[in-house]
């Protein structure tokens, strides 16, 4: 098949909301109103520098941007191949990169004059950064999170509530991410004058994946400043992990039209694709419409949304955003996807060598660094999302390895 | 090409009272009981029949019939099996109105093109599908109306003047105008504000207006239809079907007199109204 190449990757979503065939627009006719309308107010607080400059301030001061591109020597050390840079988006206040994506969606609310903003979230990052950022203007919160996330991110709910956050365990469906955007989605039906939907990955109808993307590009646009500071040149290849893809995409996108920047994206494989219990969207699925947005999601001959599973409940998501169906399809980042078991040997691995514990998340994209790295010559420079911290993930990990540690 | 809509409405024109459109999912809790459904219904009093097709993930829709799809879905109910229902209703009744009521997905996933054939040859005389407003119209509206098929557009509370044109656009059949912000089956409606919002919508387009979401009692029914030209109820006979399985939700002999009992409620509170001139 002939792959048609676009002059730039970086040019979409067209005035449709679109990348190539995805994306769009597909909601209710109640929030559509509410959608042009946010349509309207990113665009004007894109223009407006006042915007982007009271954000940097609160990226600086209370994130904490920059943040580090580390040189992980021990780990480029064991893998024996490509030098191996860490950026390190889990220094970030709340613990990951979602904080990004949130500071400019509650800049946005508050711009919009909205006072009470509803969020979903799957492993309790996404939630943890809302709360914090509602916490911090005085904003009431609401998170929706699937009842069997609630159970198995206990620390991530606690924090929440003591943030001042009302979470929602959501009891219908198969009770995880999915369901829970299917319930914010019901809620911003139903309160649409007065409530901003906060989404927290690169999907849902148009603006969304475009506004999260822009919001989370700031982690390449760092990485390619920092690596030309550090080693005079671009990277040679990117790694992220990929549920939603929102981190991913910030790493990415900058990287698009840079040729010579090898993109990988890792979806998470579960028990394995061929067990037909994983999340491996682009890997396992097929396109469709689901929450705003047509993508490749995991689904029944019928068109039913099928149950993702993962060890991670930030991955944990039948569907991916609409930007990465179209790199998939046009060939320009290449999708691996890594097993539960190999993000859990990742996992241990990077805490061991470099002192760093990361998210379950991330571990699958280290644990696709373990199969491409060493086949890399020892100048190939290749950068890493560590795209949240694992103490989320301790008392699960924990439980799994038993006597083990 | 939406006769038997057409006619329908122009006869209830003549009768000067609003129609009532009554919903089930299909293969909720089986297809043989849907069928049968399906089949007293219209002796009953409805008037339209909407049928839905169950989705995995129904963001419009509130508790009850959420539930009604995991029901059809458990029991196997698929898109080409709702056909079939559509095709056994139309063995026995050439005249009632059926449209079928779902997201998109499904849709999608089957081929448009192959749906709206086997729809249209079924007997289906037109499609709501709440995730295509009409930004999205050359997916399925364009191509359904092509095809033959009403595709009846939501308007809602949020649609104000400036977007109505746009929502009425490629609307046929009749319009549904949704009664409350907010997912079905959830809070009743302020009758007085949907009065005013029917008059407004009336203003601009000459197609009748069904007003549904938050209907659930013969009284819900009345204060509508004084206003509407048709009231849409479907989690009130969701609720009354789901409370008349048995322990592992299958239907009992309760199930088929429970609904069409009350619709006949519904259908009397409708008839009651006296429609407004």
């Amino acid at each position: 098949m002939t792959v048609h190449q676009p002059n730039s990757f970086r040019s979409g979503p067209d005035e449709r909301g679109r990348f190539g065939k995805f994306g769009g627009r597909f909601v209710a006719e109640t929030l559509m109103p509410l959608i042009l309308e946010l349509e309207e107010a990113y665009a004007a607080a894109k223009a407006d520098p006042a915007f982007q400059q009271e954000m940097d301030g609160y990226l600086a001061h209370y994130v904490g941007r920059p943040s580090a591109l580390y040189f992980a020597e021990r780990l480029t050390d064991h893998f024996g191949g490509a030098k191996i840079y860490l950026k390190r988006e889990e220094l970030n206040h709340t613990g990951s990169h979602k904080v990004n994506n949130v500071l400019g969606q509650i800049m946005l609310a508050r711009r919009m004059g909205k006072k009470r903003i509803i969020a979903e979230t799957g492993a309790g990052q996404h939630g943890v950064a809302t709360a914090t950022l509602c916490a911090r203007f005085g904003l009431d919160c609401v998170v929706y999170m699937g009842a069997v996330d609630v159970a198995r991110q206990a620390p991530n709910v606690f924090r929440m509530k003591l943030l001042g956050a009302e979470v929602v365990p959501v009891q219908s469906g198969t009770k995880t991410l999915k369901d829970a955007m299917n319930e914010a989605l019901r809620d911003w039906v139903t309160n649409v004058e007065s409530t901003f939907y906060c989404i927290g990955t690169v999907a849902g109808p148009h603006p969304y994946p475009m506004m999260v993307r822009d919001f989370q590009s700031i982690i390449g646009r760092e990485t390619r400043e920092q690596m030309l500071a550090i080693e005079g040149r671009l990277p040679d290849s990117l790694v992220a992990c990929i549920g939603g893809g929102s981190n991913a995409m910030g790493l990415f996108h900058p990287f698009l039209d840079d040729p010579t920047v090898e993109i990988y994206g890792v979806e998470a494989a579960g028990h394995g694709i061929a067990t037909g219990l994983h999340a491996a969207s682009l890997s396992g699925g097929k396109p469709g419409v689901l929450h705003g947005n047509r993508t490749y999601l995991l689904m029944t001959e019928d068109g039913q949304i099928k149950d993702a599973h993962s060890i991670s409940a930030g991955l944990d998501y039948p569907g991916i955003g609409p930007e990465h169906s179209y790199l998939h399809e046009t060939g320009r980042v290449t999708y691996l996807s890594a097993t539960d078991s190999e993000a859990l040997e990742a996992f241990q691995l990077l805490s061991r060598l470099e002192g760093i514990i990361p998210a379950l998340e991330p571990a699958h994209a280290l644990a696709k660094v373990a199969e491409l790295a060493p086949n890399k010559p020892k100048d190939h420079l290749m950068v890493v999302n560590l795209s949240g911290r694992g103490d989320k993930d301790v008392p699960q990990v924990s439980e799994m390895l038993g006597s083990k540690v | 090409m939406t006769a038997r809509l057409d006619a329908k409405f122009a006869a209830l024109a003549q009768e000067g009272r609003a129609g009532l459109v009554t919903f089930l999912t299909a293969g909720d809790p089986d297809p043989a009981t849907t069928l049968a459904l399906l089949k007293g219904l219209p002796a009953a009093g409805a008037d339209v029949i909407e049928l839905g097709m169950p989705f995995s993930d129904p963001m419009a829709d509130g508790p009850a019939i959420q539930w009604a799809s995991m029901r059809a879905l458990k029991a196997g109910q698929t898109l080409a099996k709702t056909l079939d229902l559509v095709r056994a209703f139309r063995a026995s009744d050439a005249t009632t109105p059926l449209v079928l009521m779902g997201y998109y997905n499904p849709i999608y996933v089957y081929g448009v093109e192959r749906f709206l054939d086997e729809a249209k040859a079924a007997g289906v005389d037109g499609l709501i599908v709440v995730d295509l407003p009409p930004e999205e119209d050359d997916e399925l509206c364009l191509p359904a109306l092509k095809a033959g098929l009403a595709f009846i557009r939501l308007a809602t509370p949020t649609t104000d003047d400036h977007r109505l044109p746009k929502v009425l656009a490629n609307t046929a059949g009749f319009v549904y105008y949704v009664s409350i912000t907010g997912v079905t089956g959830t809070v009743t409606p302020d009758f007085d504000k949907v009065g005013s919002a029917v008059a407004r919508l009336k203003r601009h387009t000459a197609l009748p207006v069904a007003v549904g979401f938050g209907v659930k009692t013969a009284a819900h029914a009345a204060a509508v239809a004084k206003g509407a030209d048709a009231v849409v109820v479907g989690s009130a006979l969701v609720e009354a079907l789901r409370t008349s399985l048995d322990a592992e939700g299958r239907a009992t002999e309760k199930t088929v007199p429970a609904v069409l009992g009350l619709a006949e409620d519904l259908a009397a509170g409708v008839r009651a109204a006296a429609k407004a001139a």
